[in-house]
């Protein structure tokens, strides 16, 4: 305190004062106020969250069923030219493929529902009853009632007038009052589409189904886990351990940052132009696509891994050190598994990415029609975020709900895998 | 600070006129460690100027200091601990049973074995109990079957005084034990590769005046077997467990000799300074 300053002396402060009290007041109005912004914000995020499932579910739910009509194929009475024999033993491929099974199964649609009885099947519906055929040839002897994939529009009339454009049209209006027909006579009914979840890709939306597109995520997702997760560690325990401090290691460090950011379009002309072309491997290839996302997921592992293991306290090393245990030894033993949590969870929002990733994949061909689930890692492959972009752009209507059931199994896939990581997060999980 | 440490000879007379205590002169059979001009740098900043010290298994040795005087430090010379710091750089000789622990010869690894350590903060592993012990054991096979580790552990709880408090949960997490018993923990999990020597760094400063006790009586019972060298910030502990006293001051031994005589009657100016609590 300066000397010879006059300080006035310091009134005693009064606790009780209405300015006291009236700051009191404001403080716990402010209070108040932050608790209910965040609030909002919480209540803001859950409610679209809830938006979005619910729309998913109530659009997506439709799309795993189908509308299937009764059709009756009296084989005996058809000019199908085939004995049970003949769909016996090695022959039965080309027995089939040689009979014009279509024919009939149009024809018998025909007898059943008049002129336009064909339109109320789908195209495909004919493979049914070959499938059908091959399990039991003995139906070929006498008639069988199948119950087929109805035909977009006649699905569409199921709906009956859903107030657009297209509803007012004559012929959507004809199929309307053709299904309430139908519907009343017991000949028509809404069941569980197998075909969805067991077929791949197809032009007509009543035969596509998600299995194909499911299985080249699948095979994506393995080729990207095997990649990233091992070296995203080995990458992480390097730079964090051993790794000298100096410019190098420091760029390295800054272009592993960057990596993390950058537009994952990129990573897909990278990904073509060094596996594809220079490479040479195969296109629209779940190997290739899984080696693309992982050069994109492989950054967030590291920055995830080097933030875990930075964060296993020191006291931990000093005691794995002071009994004489090598660099390698505290690490396996002590850092690694200590840091596995933090690793883990790096790794789920990183494959959680590439899962939802379509731009590079699109790149890399595999936007292609496959119209058959890949075998293998090189078999050309499709991938759910891909099939929802392809099944989005079609114009067919019946494609809407098919797309929002691939939306709601997409979702599910990620939900499984999250789960699992999580599980095992949560198993390794320590505290000290 | 006229180089006290330079020549262990002097450092250590027997005082004239008074009866030399037993203990004074440390045996040549009990000879465990030698520092011999040691120094520590911190990148350019000097932390440890010209220290030699003896430490042999019949005497714990204490140091004492103000903070920051270098004790710590010095202490972590011993076991190359100061190894994991890439800035700090050590110069001179420290011998283990004659061997220079830091020639190039000297696995590090095995060095931190033969002389243990005891942290300031209780640091046990987030495993179980037993685990805990048996990994020191496991990590350099000196167990040869299951019954064997069981024994290793046992024995070194025991020695550790913490056999009776936790024989019926050794599954149980070590982190789930209390301060004080944490810090048995880690003693026994020293004493479990069958080191020659422990080094303890403040090893009761996280601990109520109880754990202390039992810590301190610990480190009576294990005078003799292990040579123990600790660090500590209470004079008074390091009066009741040591029987030689190493006084540190900005990074120079001022003092070593015998607790009982440089707490009655210190030889130097600064000693006499810090121990009447003039500063520290």
């Amino acid at each position: 305190m300066m000397a010879g300053a006059a300080i006035p002396a310091r009134q005693p402060t009064d606790w009780h004062s209405d300015a006291m009290q009236s700051r009191i007041r404001a403080r716990y109005r402010a209070e108040k106020r932050f608790r209910a912004y965040g609030l909002f914000a919480v209540l803001l995020s859950a409610g679209f969250l809830v938006f979005l499932l619910v729309t998913m579910v109530a659009n997506g739910a439709r799309g795993f069923t189908q509308t299937e009509i009764s059709v009756p194929v009296n084989f005996a009475a058809s000019d199908l030219f085939l004995q049970p024999g003949d769909v016996e033993g090695d022959g039965t491929e080309a027995a089939l493929a040689s009979a014009d099974i279509e024919g009939i199964v149009n024809a018998a649609a025909i007898e059943a529902y008049g002129e336009d009885g064909a339109e109320l099947i789908s195209n495909g519906a004919w493979i049914r009853v070959r499938d059908a055929i091959a399990t039991n040839p003995d139906m070929l002897l006498g008639q069988e009632r199948f119950w087929l994939q109805a035909s977009t529009e006649l699905d569409f009339g199921s709906r009956g007038d859903m107030g657009d454009a297209r509803s007012a049209r004559p012929e959507r209006q004809a199929m309307v009052a053709r299904w309430d027909g139908l519907d009343e006579a017991g000949q028509v009914r809404r069941a569980f589409s197998w075909t969805f979840l067991t077929s791949s890709d197809s032009s007509d939306p009543t035969l596509v189904g998600i299995w194909g597109a499911l299985k080249g995520s699948l095979l994506t997702m393995i080729v990207t886990l095997i990649l990233a997760f091992p070296i995203g560690v080995l990458a992480a325990v390097y730079l964090e351990e051993y790794a000298p401090q100096n410019r190098w290691t420091d760029m390295i460090e800054v272009s592993i940052n960057n990596l993390a950011a950058v537009p994952s379009i990129i990573f897909g002309l990278l990904g073509l132009a060094i596996f594809i072309n220079m490479f040479g491997l195969p296109r629209s290839a779940a190997l290739v696509g899984g080696l693309t996302l992982a050069l994109m997921t492989m950054p967030v592992i590291v920055i995830a891994g080097r933030n875990a293991i930075k964060s296993v306290p020191p006291s931990i090393r000093d005691a794995a050190l002071g009994i004489g245990a090598s660099k390698v030894q505290v690490l396996a033993h002590h850092v690694l598994p200590l840091s596995l949590p933090g690793i883990l969870t790096g790794t789920i929002i990183g494959m959680s990415r590439a899962l939802g990733e379509t731009a590079p994949l699109l790149l890399i061909g595999m936007r292609a029609f496959v119209a058959t689930p890949p075998g293998d890692f090189t078999d050309p492959a499709t991938a759910l975020p891909v099939q929802i972009f392809l099944w989005s752009d079609e114009l067919d209507p019946g494609f809407v709900e098919k797309t929002s059931a691939a939306i709601i199994v997409l979702l599910l896939f990620l939900l499984a895998m999250n789960g699992v990581a999580i599980w095992l997060r949560n198993k390794y999980e320590q505290r000290w | 600070m006229n180089n006290v440490g330079k020549n262990m000879n002097d450092v250590i007379p027997s005082p004239v006129g008074r009866e030399a205590p037993k203990d004074s002169v440390i045996a040549q059979e009990t000879l465990k460690m030698k520092a011999r001009n040691v120094d520590v740098f911190y990148a350019d900043k000097q932390a440890i100027d010209d220290v030699s010290i003896d430490v042999g298994l019949e005497n714990v040795v204490a140091f004492i200091g103000p903070s920051g005087c270098g004790k710590s430090t010095f202490l972590r010379c011993l076991n190359r601990m100061n190894d994991t710091i890439p800035i700090a750089k050590v110069t001179g000789e420290i011998t283990l049973d004659g061997e220079d622990i830091y020639a190039s010869d000297m696995d590090v690894v095995q060095l931190r074995a033969r002389v243990g350590m005891v942290f300031q903060k209780p640091n046990p592993f987030p495993k179980s109990i037993f685990e805990n012990v048996a990994y020191g054991p496991r990590i350099h096979g000196l167990a040869a079957s299951k019954l064997d580790m069981d024994a290793i552990v046992e024995k070194s709880l025991r020695r550790a005084g913490l056999w009776e408090e936790v024989k019926d949960r050794l599954q149980d997490s070590g982190t789930a034990l209390s301060g004080g018993q944490q810090q048995r923990l880690c003693i026994a999990r020293a004493i479990a590769v069958d080191p020659e020597g422990i080094l303890m760094d403040e090893p009761c400063s996280a601990l109520d005046p109880i754990a202390t006790a039992k810590i301190e009586e610990l480190i009576h019972e294990l005078r003799g077997r292990y040579a123990i060298v600790i660090v500590t910030h209470n004079m008074q502990q390091a009066a009741r467990v040591s029987q030689r006293t190493a006084f540190f001051h900005l990074g120079t031994l001022v003092e070593y000799g015998d607790t009982s005589d440089l707490f009655t009657n210190p030889r130097e100016e600064r000693t006499k300074d810090y121990i009447t609590g003039r500063y520290g």
